[in-house]
């Protein structure tokens, strides 16, 4: 009879564990990533709001799929001149972040409250990889899973050349905010 | 009995156990995440085969975008075998003031008026195909294109009866175009034009013509554009010839300079397609230019 009962309760654990390896990774389709660029004679915003993430807060590994071409501006000709002239979307559609929170034990994934993490890895542009390390938060409330991120890149780190003429409209670097709303994974 | 029992329900108390250890290893395992969702397919749309929605005289593939008016001022001076005593050409200039306006990305309206034979305009495109990758596969895109012009140069004769329709010109255009690869474009203009009234019954009201165009892009700001335009044979009076053009496209942040040479002398399709009358053998050529400038009128919104 004892044994039936540790049976019952190692049963018990399985599944919760098994619920709660579903629960271990949460994704979006429609992360929104911004950039802003701040230049001295022109301010240019452009809006993503269909990026793909898939976080796994089990080891705290967090990657990014961006569609260059989902970035939409104000102005259609400078979205025209982003995709043609300085990310050549058609040659490389998409930029990628690979990488993990570095303090994923400062996140008390069950208990709601904003937890300040630090995220490194591999960032992908223009088919240009480099190193990132930015400074991100995440948000838990009622069990729902929220993160953002605020950083800025270097231009002609990812080889996108800024001819003269339009040197002071477009900043070299360029201020880059992030903000998902995760779903779990199931 | 009871002893066997309870081993077996040792066995599997151990076996879960070790089940629920195998569950915990695969999660700590670094993978590649992205590829634990389906890929969403999505359409590709090919962008910016021209860099304006003129190659040169010609309507282009390219529509002006949605909520924005693209103000358009065209210049043809002089032909050049004026010589020096017309600076070759510089001493005349033909122009024509226009507005470009996009409804939707796929309804484009304008306006605009010629010094040339003092002619106003007014015109419809609408985009029937767009060339499109991945999800969706179009080789080419499509727009159907429909004008009308009225010429308002004084009656010559003033004492006989004339009428308002006499004034009028039709033109119904379909262009045809594929960006071949991202340095290559081409595009085919089947065009019918009619005019209402015609000098002599030994030409013909309406007039069938095709219209070639291409471009090379040299660089990511800098392309060189062609356009030939075929009358077929018969319809116009043998005074006029085929419009043939070759120019640059020059890109500057806003604007869009396009510089050619060009023996038409009109910019709207009723005169470059039925009155040409420059030689490019004896230099019957103008020089020209069109500068684009795009104003945003309707911001998009984003959520």
């Amino acid at each position: 009879m004892n044994f039936m009962k540790i049976k019952i309760l190692a049963a018990a654990i399985l599944m919760i564990s098994a619920f709660s390896v579903d629960a271990q990774r949460y994704f979006t389709r429609e992360a929104k990533i911004d950039f802003i660029s701040d230049a001295p004679m022109e301010q240019i915003e452009a809006h993503n709001s269909s990026a793909t993430t898939v976080l796994d807060i089990s080891n705290g590994q967090l990657e990014f799929a961006v569609l260059i071409k989902a970035f939409l501006f104000e102005k259609a000709l400078m979205q025209e001149h982003f995709n043609e002239n300085y990310m050549e979307s058609d040659k490389f559609p998409k930029a990628n972040f690979k990488g993990n929170i570095q303090n994923p034990e400062a996140v008390k994934w069950g208990v709601d409250g904003t937890y300040p993490i630090e995220v490194s890895g591999k960032m992908t542009i223009h088919g240009v990889t480099r190193d990132v390390t930015a400074p991100g938060t995440i948000v838990i409330s009622g069990g729902a899973v929220s993160a953002s991120s605020s950083f800025a890149i270097a231009v002609a780190d990812y080889d996108i050349e800024i001819p003269s003429v339009v040197r002071e409209k477009i900043a070299k670097e360029v201020a880059i905010n992030v903000n998902v709303n995760f779903q779990e994974l199931k | 009995m009871v002893f066997k029992n309870k081993l077996n329900c040792f066995r599997q108390t151990f076996c879960l156990i070790f089940l629920l250890f195998l569950s915990g290893y695969t999660v700590n395992a670094q993978e590649d995440l992205l590829s634990l969702l389906e890929e969403e397919p999505t359409v590709n749309y090919t962008s910016a085969a021209f860099k304006t929605n003129r190659v040169i005289n010609l309507h282009s593939i390219e529509h002006t975008a949605k909520g924005v008016l693209d103000f358009k001022i065209s210049h043809r001076f002089g032909f050049l075998n004026g010589g020096f005593y017309e600076l070759f050409g510089l001493d005349n200039a033909s122009i024509r003031l226009g507005l470009d306006y996009g409804i939707t990305d796929r309804i484009q309206i304008g306006w605009g008026r010629s010094s040339f034979e003092k002619t106003y305009d007014g015109y419809a495109k609408l985009k029937l195909l767009r060339q499109s990758t991945g999800a969706r596969k179009m080789p080419i895109s499509a727009s159907i294109f429909g004008s009308m012009a009225v010429q308002t140069l004084r009656w010559p004769n003033p004492d006989r009866e004339n009428l308002f329709t006499s004034r009028l010109y039709y033109t119904t255009q379909v262009i045809i175009g594929s960006k071949i690869n991202d340095n290559l474009s081409l595009q085919v203009s089947p065009t019918l034009v009619h005019r209402n009234l015609v000098a002599t019954t030994a030409v013909s009201n309406d007039v069938y013509a095709i219209g070639f165009a291409g471009r090379v892009k040299i660089t990511s700001r800098l392309a060189i554009n062609a356009e030939y335009i075929f009358v077929l044979p018969d319809q116009i009076s043998p005074d006029y010839r085929n419009s043939i053009s070759l120019g640059i496209d020059l890109e500057t942040g806003g604007h869009v300079f396009q510089l050619h040479f060009t023996n038409s002398t009109s910019m709207i399709e009723k005169g470059f397609i039925t009155e040409t009358v420059g030689n490019w053998a004896d230099g019957g050529v103008h020089f020209g230019f069109n500068v684009s400038r795009v104003f945003t009128v309707v911001k998009p919104k984003f959520d």
